[in-house]
């Protein structure tokens, strides 16, 4: 019994780990499949919400298509599975998508202890509650004796616990495995306020019967950065995952947009010619081909049009850039250089 | 030649085999736990189950034992298993008696009542639970008011969408005496109907005991509650804030949930009793009638303890699917063993092996207990042949 386990881990092992750089067992297995699958919420507008087609849209959605554009050149070749944030990580460990591409926040535990790896930062997010406008509650230390309803399995329900403790205040939380019993139940009024990602609460304010009733309140409790994730026993697809996020903010910040990517392969910039892949052989060194970033970039656009068009000013959310603006204009998105 | 005969009887004996077989699968099972553990251990999950005393970091809003968030895993599986626990014995209890009720209503000779019982089994049954209590819970908050509204019945009695909040009983030291007058109180009961069994069994005469029980039930309680000047208080819910705080609250979660499970577990166990009743002898209630007992003594007496030996084996299996369907609280929140410790603590710790081990570990256990225990009353109410 012991011999053949050890066996067998060795094998795995063997199976896992790729002798040499070059070979990625995940990116052999999309391009086998013919698709790439992504994890995705069960539901949150302007991160990936399923319209009334059925079709996924959202910013976590289109960086899958990113990265369909990137391996495919065509940005539909991808097969998305919700998972509530409950199995998320079961799910990615189990091998049931090969990225979770799911306002997922980037933590020490999920990145040490659950094997995952985090490509980088899609959006920074804080935690924030919305409360009914006729409570008459300016912040969030007025919260004292106060019901919370929340979804478990989340970074959430942790900051929230933390929170009330620091401040010494009195709570109640409830917390549901699924967001729309979340909604559904704060509607209901079982609870005085809902506490999720600032983000979070600007999708699910939209979705109560009187949206207009309804306030967030100044205070953000927590740092959430979210991310893609990848597991991480294939580093050439971790790479893949997270030079394509970086390429589409590189993108913006040299003024590489869906429209204009084709004049900008003439650029005499030499950070352009590289991104783009009229110089240097960076997407082959991934297992791609050279022009990766043109098909992620005339597909689904920079990260700034990628952002406006899910949850800025050309969505219904209208989200500021704030600190998801680039380095540049006094925000925090910044990408290496294609170097 | 003998060696051979006796070769193909030792195959052929059914015992051995069935012996062999069971020894096989425990081997198996033994085999794959330990498998599962190097496996644990092999991946580098550090302790296997040291994680049981990392800190949890999240609250739960119902906790029969002291629970905070700086409580451990392990503390928040006994949160669960008591909680798991509350909402079988609850609907369990439920069940039972609208079971009953329903299961006789269905043999009823009232045509109406009758046709109600029949509707309300057909309807229930063939409905998904998960709807059903969704259904509760969602009418229950929706129903209720908020807190600054509350429905206010008692004195001290407050409903709104947060809850039932009732006054906390809270005892002084002297509160013992009462406990004790009371115990003595329940002994001299019981002396009592054994008194008047002996008479009965004797001379055939009834004895009319209810009011001596009665007041022996309730006055050696009271007078000793006014000698130590009544020790036992009540901390009532005043509105604070946003909520009531002091008293008990008994969440809308686990009422809808007992009130779903027992609602559609009752169609079971009343099918379950009207067959059982349906297979007792007409005789026998001819029998009893004949023999001068009243409608109700006849069910009770005669048929009911006759239908049992039918009736309690498919109520134990049907004990066992309300435990295993209490595991949909998940949906409502309410903070089950599968919610708070399959669900949240898997996912705030990674540790799935061992989690799920434990979890399928405690429903086995909660299983065969149960089953145990209605085996005992099976064997106990089996008919004993003279
Ligand atoms: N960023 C937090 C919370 C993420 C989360 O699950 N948020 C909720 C509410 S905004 C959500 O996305 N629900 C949608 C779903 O479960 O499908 C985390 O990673 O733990």
């Amino acid at each position: 019994m012991r011999i053949r386990v050890a066996a067998l881990a060795v094998l795995a092992a063997l199976v896992a780990q790729p002798a040499f750089a070059g070979t990625s067992p995940t990116l052999d297995k999309i391009k086998k499949n013919g698709y790439l699958r992504c994890g995705v919420s069960e539901g949150l507008p302007g991160f990936s919400n399923p319209d009334a087609k059925g079709n996924w849209t959202g910013l976590d959605v289109d960086f899958c298509k990113a990265l369909a554009a990137a391996i495919f050149n065509d940005q539909q070749k991808v097969r998305y599975t919700p998972a509530s944030a409950k199995v998320r990580f079961t799910a990615l460990q189990s091998g049931e998508y090969d990225v979770l591409s799911r306002n997922t926040t980037w933590t020490m535990s999920r990145d040490v202890q659950l094997g995952l790896e985090f490509a980088g930062v899609i959006y920074y997010d804080g935690q924030g509650f919305m409360v009914p406008k006729k409570m008459n509650v300016k912040s969030a230390k007025q919260l004292n004796g106060a019901n919370v309803c929340t979804q478990t399995g989340t970074t959430t329900e942790l900051n929230l616990a933390d929170y009330f403790r620091s401040n010494n205040l009195k709570y109640t939380v409830i917390a549901f495995e699924k967001d729309e019993e979340v909604v559904a139940a704060y509607d209901a009024g079982r609870c005085d306020a809902l506490t999720t990602d600032q983000s979070g609460l600007y999708a699910e304010r939209l979705q109560l019967k009187n949206p207009a009733d309804h306030i967030i309140l100044p205070e953000i409790i927590s740092k959430e950065p979210l991310g893609p994730a990848v597991n991480q026993n294939d580093p050439q697809w971790a790479d893949i995952v997270r030079w394509t996020l970086f390429a589409l903010v590189n993108a913006e910040e040299l003024g590489v947009t869906s429209k204009n990517v084709d004049q900008m392969l003439s650029s005499p910039n030499p950070e352009i010619r590289r991104l783009l892949g009229v110089e240097g052989a960076f997407g082959q060194s991934m297992g791609l081909t050279n022009d990766w970033a043109v098909r992620v970039i005339k597909q689904v656009g920079n990260y700034g049009e990628i952002f406006e068009r899910n949850v800025g000013q050309g969505s219904p959310l209208k989200i500021q850039r704030g600190q998801n603006a680039l380095w540049t204009k006094g925000g925090l998105q910044y990408a290496p250089p294609v170097r | 030649m003998a060696q051979a005969i006796a070769r193909t009887t030792w195959w052929r004996s059914r015992r051995l085999r069935g012996l062999l077989f069971q020894g096989a699968l425990i081997a198996g099972i033994t085999l794959a736990v330990v498998g599962l553990v190097e496996h644990v251990l092999a991946e580098g999950g550090a302790s296997g189950f040291g994680f049981l005393n990392n800190t949890a970091g999240f609250d739960i809003v119902q906790h029969l034992i002291p629970y905070s968030e700086q409580s451990t895993y392990g503390r928040v599986l006994l949160v669960g298993l008591l909680n798991t626990v509350l909402v079988a014995v609850l609907g369990i209890f439920f069940a039972t008696i609208l079971g009953f009720i329903i299961g006789i209503g269905q043999l009823s000779s009232n045509w109406l009542i009758a046709r109600l019982c029949v509707a309300y089994v057909e309807v229930l049954r063939n409905l998904p639970l998960l709807l059903q209590i969704f259904f509760w819970y969602f009418a229950v908050l929706r129903t209720l008011p908020g807190p600054r509204n509350s429905l206010n019945p008692f004195d001290a009695v407050f409903i709104n969408n947060r809850g039932v909040y009732l006054p906390r009983p809270e005892a002084a030291p002297e509160f013992i005496w009462v406990v004790a007058a009371f115990a003595l109180g329940l002994l001299g009961t019981i002396w009592l109907r054994l008194q008047a069994r002996d008479r009965r069994e004797r001379t055939g005469e009834h004895s009319d005991i209810g009011l001596a029980t009665f007041a022996l039930l309730v006055l050696p309680a009271l007078v000793a509650s006014a000698i130590t000047s009544f020790p036992l208080t009540f901390s009532v819910p005043v509105l604070d804030g946003f909520n009531f705080v002091g008293g008990v609250v008994v969440i809308p979660e686990l009422v809808a949930l007992v009130t779903a499970l027992s609602a559609y577990t009752a169609t079971y166990i009343a099918e379950a009793v009207r067959a059982g009743i349906a297979g007792v002898p007409s005789g026998q209630r001819e029998a009893a009638l004949a023999l001068g007992l009243s409608r109700g003594q006849m069910l009770r007496l005669v048929v009911i303890p006759q239908a049992m030996r039918q009736i309690v084996p498919p109520l134990t299996s049907q004990y066992l699917n309300l435990t295993k369907n209490s595991s949909l609280a998940v949906a409502i929140a309410y903070p089950d063993l599968v919610s708070i410790f399959a669900g949240t603590t898997l996912n705030q710790s990674g540790h799935e092996i061992e989690v799920i081990a434990i979890t399928m570990g405690v429903y086995l256990t909660l299983s065969l207990l149960t089953s145990g225990v209605m085996n005992l009353y099976n064997a106990r109410i089996a008919l004993t042949e003279r």
